[in-house]
């Protein structure tokens, strides 16, 4: 009976979001309040009837319903009761259900905290957000409808994938969906601006805050899914540049992009058509990575739903929407003149190095995750992109990103001179030579990739410090640390984020150098040098898990005599899908990780264990989490609660600086 | 491909752990650390983008121990990855070489980078042209008034 409310209330949903579309959009025409009024009651009761289909959905999986299909096949009665929630969204027509009520929650915030927007814009951009839930209903309904019932229910379920019974994949997706639906947002306020044919500094300060929002939810998202990687795969990469990842890393990309050139609208009224542009495209990468994971175009371990007809319905969707708003975009590019003027060396001619770079990086994720299809497509060549030609091709934009960043950050609005900034970078320039030289010296006859890694990441956190400083003014030590804390949030945040992507590309760099592999058979009983640790392979045993088996290895690792931890690496097997997986025991510390994997037993005794001391591991996602932090300190800024009021006169109040 | 008995297939054979096995090491530490470097250009056939360095499925092991094999009966890296583009065609390699077709894949990032580049410049070039100072709308003339007048 719930399911079928649930099923009912999805029905609902559709023809509310068709209301939503039509009657906001014609009102805003016609100067119609009432009818553009409508587009709040409408964005409301939609995140209401998608959030009961949704708790519907939950409800049995948490009650294990067998005669719901969807149930069957992902779940088991056994299966814990987190992982019993999280397979709600661990499989393609629930992570749909996700994904339309995240896009209908963002409407419905739109409608509730866009009081200050004039009334024609909320109305516009609530039905722009409208018709997007209209095409993912019925995308939801049509091939990929949850509530399908069997009508012979079986006694038990077929589990969850195994791989995605663990806590950091239950968070994953939510997160990544938060960022991807996001931009949403920021497509939904292009075209409504398209439409109303004006782009102003008010526009672009309503439409950063939902840009922050979801690049800091993807932030996370791809974090969190890499740090799954990490731990769950079992040889400790973190990034495989696999098509599932690349697809929610180019909106990433973009989304940054985005942030900065609305930077430069507010600032400046200049870089219009190009916001507008990124805008459109970003929300376009995200429906693209829809595309690449649900269509199985190309294949992936993510793509959990090779279904032609549903990648068809996914194209269908990307053409219409992308196609649509380029089209408007065509026609209504000419109208969005710049007022602003700046200097190329300045700090908006910064901000465009550092679009023009974040742009080019997408496309070349973009054209290196496509070439294996164009290729046989176009002329039969079977071939492989991977790793080897992400890391050559895409490396250098960023190494060439990380290079301006402190300086582009620092130069004066308008007009500025690289040589003033430059001077008051000078120690954040040699701290990072120095550390450089000294890595250099310390390793012998490895890659440059550790030491030059470590000095971008140094000139990058030092310049993000440097810059937090400067904005303190002038005067005593004591008297400048005093205002630290009045500097406006914008600018921590801005700091925060910069020094976070530091430290991210050092560490990625610094564990790529320096890692320290064994590979080995170990007998019981025996102690063999990784690093500068020992480990003992004290026993091996069987335990009995809740709907697993598993074969534990205990193991000593000690350093100088002294135990420093005891780790258990697992190798589990799921009996229901059949399926052995991995699970690493690692000894997580500041400086560096250990990682420790058990093998098979050997025919000729003792395990394949492998051992790895990974420096720095952990620094990869700090990064990206003072990344996220960043992004919502930003976010926390005054003058995204208050001035955003000002309406349209907000675009007088921009400081001329 | 894309059935999904086939997909459950490549997961049982690409996923857990176990990349190179202590049985497939070679004795000389010069020559296994080439056959590492080399196993992370080439894919593992049956499996989603993964090299056999990381990969435990069947043909992973096959790829590395013949690698080794070649390695250890004298042949240059060149001739190795030659040899292995023979035998299992350009699909093995995870790295398209820079030749014929793939030179637009290799090229087009910055050759993007050029014309982004030079378009940003012109346009500034040309909107510095225009620096004369940039006209009020009626609106804000009316409203610079208002603000004038308080």
């Amino acid at each position: 009976m719930i399911v079928e409310l649930g099923h009912f209330a999805l029905i609902l949903a559709l023809c509310v979001a068709l209301l939503q579309t039509v009657v906001p959009m014609v009102g805003a025409a016609r100067r119609w309040q009432s009818w553009m009024a409508v587009g709040e009651a409408a964005a409301t009761a939609q995140v209401l009837l998608i959030g009961f289909a949704f708790a519907a959905l939950t409800h049995a999986f948490v009650t294990s319903d067998f005669s719901l299909r969807l149930v069957v096949l992902n779940s088991h009665t056994a299966k814990p009761m987190l992982y019993k929630v999280s397979g709600v969204w661990g499989n393609h027509e629930g992570s749909m259900l996700l994904w339309v009520l995240i896009l209908a929650l963002f409407g419905a915030c739109a409608a509730w905290f866009g009081g200050n927007l004039p009334a024609t814009l909320r109305a516009r951009v609530l039905a722009v957000q409208g018709s997007i839930c209209v095409a993912f209903l019925m995308f939801l309904l049509f091939t990929s409808n949850p509530f399908l019932r069997l009508a012979v229910p079986p006694f038990d379920g077929q589990d969850l994938n195994p791989l995605l019974q663990d806590p950091g994949l239950a968070f994953h997706p939510p997160f990544l969906y938060l960022g991807y639906v996001g931009l949403s947002m920021a497509f939904s306020f292009a075209v409504a601006a398209l439409i109303e044919g004006r782009v102003d500094a008010a526009w672009a300060r309503w439409v950063r805050p939902w840009t922050l929002a979801a690049w800091v939810f993807l932030t996370i998202g791809i974090a969190l899914g890499s740090w799954w990687a990490y731990y769950e795969l079992g040889w400790g990469g973190f990034w495989f540049w696999d098509p599932v990842e690349n697809a929610s890393f180019m909106p990433w990309l973009l989304a940054g992009a985005l942030l900065h050139s609305a930077v430069v609208v507010e600032k400046r009224e200049s870089l219009k058509a190009w916001t507008i542009l990124l805008a459109i495209l970003a929300f376009a990468f995200s429906l693209i990575g829809t595309f690449i994971v649900r269509s199985g175009v190309i294949t992936s371990v993510h793509a959990f739903a090779n279904d032609p007809e549903r990648g068809v319905f996914i194209l269908l969707i990307l053409g219409v929407f992308t196609g649509g708003a380029l089209v408007l975009f065509a026609a209504r590019a000419g109208i969005l003149e710049a007022k602003g003027v700046f200097a190329p060396v300045s700090r908006e001619g910064a901000l465009v190095a550092n679009n023009l770079l974040l742009a080019v990086s997408c496309f070349v994720v973009f054209i290196g995750t496509i070439w294996p299809l164009i290729a046989e497509m176009g002329w039969g060549a079977k071939l492989s992109v991977g790793e080897p030609f992400f890391n050559a091709a895409f490396s250098p934009f960023f190494v060439a990103l990380s290079l301006i960043l402190p300086v582009g950050a620092m130069l004066a609005w308008k007009r500025g001179t690289v040589g003033r900034t430059l001077r008051g970078l000078w120690p954040a320039a040699v701290l990072a030579f120095a550390l450089m030289a000294l890595a250099f010296a310390m390793q012998t006859g490895r890659s440059a990739l550790g030491p030059v890694g470590l000095g971008l990441g140094t000139w990058v956190v030092a310049g993000a410090l440097t810059d937090l400083w400067a904005r303190t003014g002038r005067g005593g030590v004591a008297e400048r640390l005093a205002r630290l804390f009045r500097v406006p949030r914008a600018d921590w945040g801005r700091v925060t984020a910069h020094a976070g992507m530091g430290v991210t590309v050092f560490a990625c760099a610094a564990m790529n150098a320096w890692v320290i592999e064994d590979v080995r058979v170990a007998q019981v009983g025996e102690t063999y040098p990784l690093g500068s640790y020992t480990v003992t392979l004290d026993e091996v045993r069987d335990v009995q898990g809740p709907n697993f088996t598993s074969t534990v290895a205990v193991m000593t690792l000690a350093r100088d005599g002294a135990v420093v931890a005891r780790l258990m690496p697992e190798k589990r097997m799921y009996p229901v899908q059949a399926m052995p997986t991995t699970e690493a025991a690692i000894d997580q510390g500041f400086w560096r990780d250990v990682y420790l994997v058990v093998g098979d037993r050997q025919d000729a005794g003792g395990w394949a264990v492998w051992g790895y001391v990974k420096p720095f591991a952990n620094w990869i996602w700090a990064g990206a989490l003072l990344m996220a932090l960043g992004g919502a300190i930003s976010l926390s800024d005054r003058r995204y609660r208050v001035a955003a009021g000002a309406q349209r006169t907000a675009a007088a109040a921009v400081p001329a600086e | 491909m894309r059935g999904a008995a086939c997909l459950l297939a490549l997961w049982l054979t690409a996923l857990p752990a176990a990349a190179v096995e202590p049985d497939e090491v070679l004795a000389d530490p010069a020559l296994e650390a080439r056959a590492r470097e080399l196993s992370r250009d080439l894919r593992c056939v049956v499996c989603r983008s993964e090299n056999i360095d990381d990969s435990d499925s069947g043909i992973a092991r096959d790829l590395r121990v013949l690698l080794r094999e070649r390695l250890v009966a004298g042949d240059s890296n060149a001739e190795v990855m030659d040899f292995m583009v023979a035998r299992y065609g350009e699909y093995v390699l995870l790295n398209p070489p820079a030749r014929g077709a793939n030179l637009v894949l290799w090229l087009a990032g910055p050759a993007l980078l050029l014309l982004g580049g030079g378009g940003a410049v012109v346009y500034l070039r040309r909107r510095r042209g225009t620096e004369a100072v940039a006209a009020l709308t009626p609106e804000e003339e009316h409203r610079l008034d208002e603000i004038l007048r308080k």
